[in-house]
């Protein structure tokens, strides 16, 4: 039997890695200042709030330093194409999309799942959302699913009410960067007492090479409502590096209910940070699936501030670093009203180089009491090049709680491989068993079709991983 | 031709210790065959080395399988071939249900038969699966629970007698499978054995203790001491070991025995 560590195989051709030749509408000078801002803001004919909310949040992007902590950014910010719009209108006919992007996105089997099991699906190429559309029932109930540039223009007063209010510009460079700079993203109300039973899903595509990506989504889902709401991401290989920051505000309202599941698999040349937050209030709930296979370095926290008596937030988090990689993930949860619970399970696989390290804050503040939570993280190593750590922070400012915190390190033992292979199943079937199984306990939680997604980029990602 | 295991002469070290010091030994499909021998003369070395495990470095001597040089296999061609080992101590998968594991493990025997296979159909599966728990009067929510995790170690011998069963090789080793079990327990792991023994399995049952030769009857029974086989007879030679001990072993082999 080879031993693992030898003849570790580069990883398997990426799937979504093809590139289209898109002539696009417009594509701002590179760099990231007040003229392109300004440029972008007028071209999609925005209100002059906004344009203020643009420019203040450049200073403050300009101002504050790179974050000392995390992943190691080698991000030329001036190389950078902060805008590209592939074209003028978000089309709610896919046969309405430019035919090269709606070709993208038959590849990508979007079209095909609305068909199938979603309940609206938002499409977002490059900086711009081409397609957005809701099923027909929804809206009659007074569901929105918009691209967050038409729910401006649509709903301004509803947008501005809550726009910026969970994620502050000043809450840290990228989301300063977004607040500048965003496009795109879903606008998503859920009016009181609807329940959407079928998710809504947001597709992310960077096509061009030296790209950035700042969609903005903002997710109300009022009182007794409920939505789950998936994003998937995808981008081309280059040998120059793309940028996506997109900042996620979340507020759910009393007896709510919000899941937000993510399956990140953007190309290894994408630095992907990205802020996500929900505001929790009494008697509601907060989901957060947060799984993390592709990208350089993915940094991302999400988080859900538990703000009414009896809300509850969970976050599972799920990430994959393969060669050149490094997941900086897990998430915060801040327990600010009584009765609160929440839960943190974190799951990491390492392999061939790849690094994963959890980073997670667990905050209850003096009042809170009766708050319960429970934080496990466990990491899977492949071979002795990988790497995992573990960043867990815990501030507790009240007597009256019940915390518990487990972490494990584990290697895939040579003792199981030998075990499963003595049953037929070549070293790299074993080894993908040992992962699947691994992460199976967040699988279970997603949507079957997604399961499915998930054991198969994950099998993906272990393809020729051992000798 | 009736498959054929067929150890000659086999030396195997661990950690550049010597172990096995030449080790013959013939097993045919169809036939019943104790190894027997006191706690560290090599017994389970044999079967981990006959499995392959990378710990276990062969320094010496010969094992042909079917006609084919079992030595030069990793340990999935090994099974594939039709070889099979009831661990003495199964290892946990912690996620992987009883049944993903025996069908990817189906799967993978008939892919290894023909690249283009597209596996065994899931209604195909679960038939034969419940038929095998049938036959050994396991529940059928055992399929569901995690392999070995949280396995009583009743649980976890007839989770490897359900593999065996399931994917029927020709010759089956079991390592000391009678260690750990109450006397229940033993009773219907035996039966297991019993139920699959015939025509098309051969066996070596690996064992310090005579207790499960109650259950199941070898036809030949071998004692090992000191890394060789040192005595083989008939189902009598087990008898006589439950009556002396292992001492007069000993003292007949006294250059064995101190090693």
């Amino acid at each position: 039997m080879a031993t693992q560590n030898e003849e570790l195989a580069t990883l398997s051709d990426y799937k979504y890695g093809f590139k289209d030749d898109v002539k696009y509408t417009f594509r701002s000078r590179k760099g990231l200042n007040a003229e392109v801002i300004t440029e972008l803001s007028h071209m999609k004919g925005e209100p002059q709030w906004m344009l203020d909310f643009r420019l203040k949040a450049l200073e403050i992007f300009n101002k504050k330093p790179m974050p000392t902590w995390g992943g190691e950014i080698n991000l030329d910010f001036d190389e950078i194409t902060y805008y590209t719009r592939p074209s003028d209108k978000t089309e709610g006919n896919w046969d309405d999309v430019p035919a090269d992007i709606k070709n993208t996105f038959d590849k990508l089997g979007i079209p095909e799942a609305e068909r199938k099991f979603l309940a609206g699906v938002g499409a977002q190429y490059e900086s711009e959302m081409v397609y957005h559309s809701v099923q027909k029932h929804l809206e009659e109930q007074g569901v929105i699913f918009l691209s967050s540039d038409d729910g401006l223009r649509q709903y301004p007063e509803l947008f501005r009410e809550h726009f910026g209010k969970v994620i502050p510009a000043t809450d840290n460079k990228f989301a300063a960067c977004n607040s500048a700079v965003w496009s795109g993203g879903s606008f998503v109300y859920v009016p009181k007492g609807v329940k959407v039973e079928m998710p809504l899903q947001a597709y992310f595509r960077l096509n061009a090479e030296g790209t950035g990506q700042f969609e903005r989504t903002l997710i109300i889902v009022d009182e007794g409502a409920q939505v789950h709401y998936v994003e998937g991401c995808t981008a081309p290989t280059y040998s120059r590096d793309s940028f996506h920051s997109g900042v996620i505000e979340i507020i759910v309202k009393k007896n709510a209910r919000c899941r937000y599941s993510t399956i990140q698999n953007w190309s290894n040349n994408v630095y992907n940070l990205v802020t996500q937050r929900a505001v929790v209030h009494e008697g509601a709930t907060m989901e957060w699936v947060d799984a993390n296979l592709g990208s350089k370095l993915t940094m991302k926290y999400p988080s859900c501030y538990l703000v009414g008596e009896g809300a509850h937030g969970e976050i599972l988090s799920m990430a994959f670093a393969g060669p050149g990689q490094h997941q900086d993930t897990g998430g915060k949860i801040i327990h600010g009203a009584p009765n609160t619970s929440s839960k943190i399970t974190s799951k990491s696989i390492s392999r061939a180089g790849g690094r994963a390290s959890y980073r997670g804050l667990l905050k209850v503040y003096k009042g809170a009491h009766g708050a319960k939570s429970s934080v496990v993280c466990d990491a899977l190593l492949i071979d002795d090049k990988s790497r995992s750590d573990t960043y867990p922070y815990i501030e507790i400012d009240e007597d009256d709680v019940t915390i518990g915190h487990e972490a494990s390190v584990s290697k895939v033992g040579e003792d199981q491989l030998f075990y499963l292979m003595s049953r037929g199943l070549s070293q790299e079937e074993a080894t993908s068993m040992v992962v699947s199984g691994f992460i199976e306990p967040l699988v279970k939680e997603l949507p079957m079709e997604y399961a499915i997604e998930m054991n198969r980029l994950i099998a993906l990602q272990m393809e020729g991983s051992v000798g | 031709m009736v498959p054929v295991l067929e150890i000659r002469n086999l030396h195997v070290s661990v950690e550049d210790k010597p172990i096995l010091k030449g080790v013959n030994l013939t097993v045919k499909q169809g036939e019943v065959h104790a190894l027997m021998g006191p706690n560290g003369t090599g017994k389970s070395t044999l079967a981990y080395a006959l499995m392959g495990h990378p710990n276990y470095t062969v320094t010496a001597g010969q094992v042909i399988f079917k006609g084919v040089d079992l030595l030069e296999l990793e340990p999935d061609e090994r099974s594939r071939l039709g070889l099979f080992l009831a661990f003495q101590y199964p290892v946990a998968i912690p996620g992987v249900s009883v049944a993903n594991f025996l069908r990817t493990a189906i799967n993978s025997r008939r892919r290894a038969a023909n690249p283009e296979d597209k596996g065994i159909p899931i209604p195909e599966f679960r038939k034969l699966l419940r038929a095998k728990l049938d036959l050994l009067q396991m529940s059928h929510d055992f399929a569901g629970r995690y392999l070995n995790e949280g396995f009583s170690g009743g649980e976890k011998k007839r989770a490897e007698i359900l593999q065996l069963a399931t994917l029927e090789p020709d010759i089956a080793v079991l390592d000391e499978t009678d260690s750990g079990l109450d006397i229940d327990a033993l009773r219907i792991v035996a039966s297991g054995v019993n139920m699959l023994a015939g025509p098309s399995l051969g066996v070596l049952v690996i064992t310090h203790y005579q207790r499960i030769l109650n259950y199941i009857k070898p036809q030949f029974v071998h004692i090992m001491l000191d890394g060789r086989i040192v005595e083989s007879g008939g189902a009598d030679l087990a008898l006589h070991l439950e009556e002396q001990g292992y001492d007069w072993v000993r003292e007949k082999y006294p250059e064995k025995a101190e090693n």
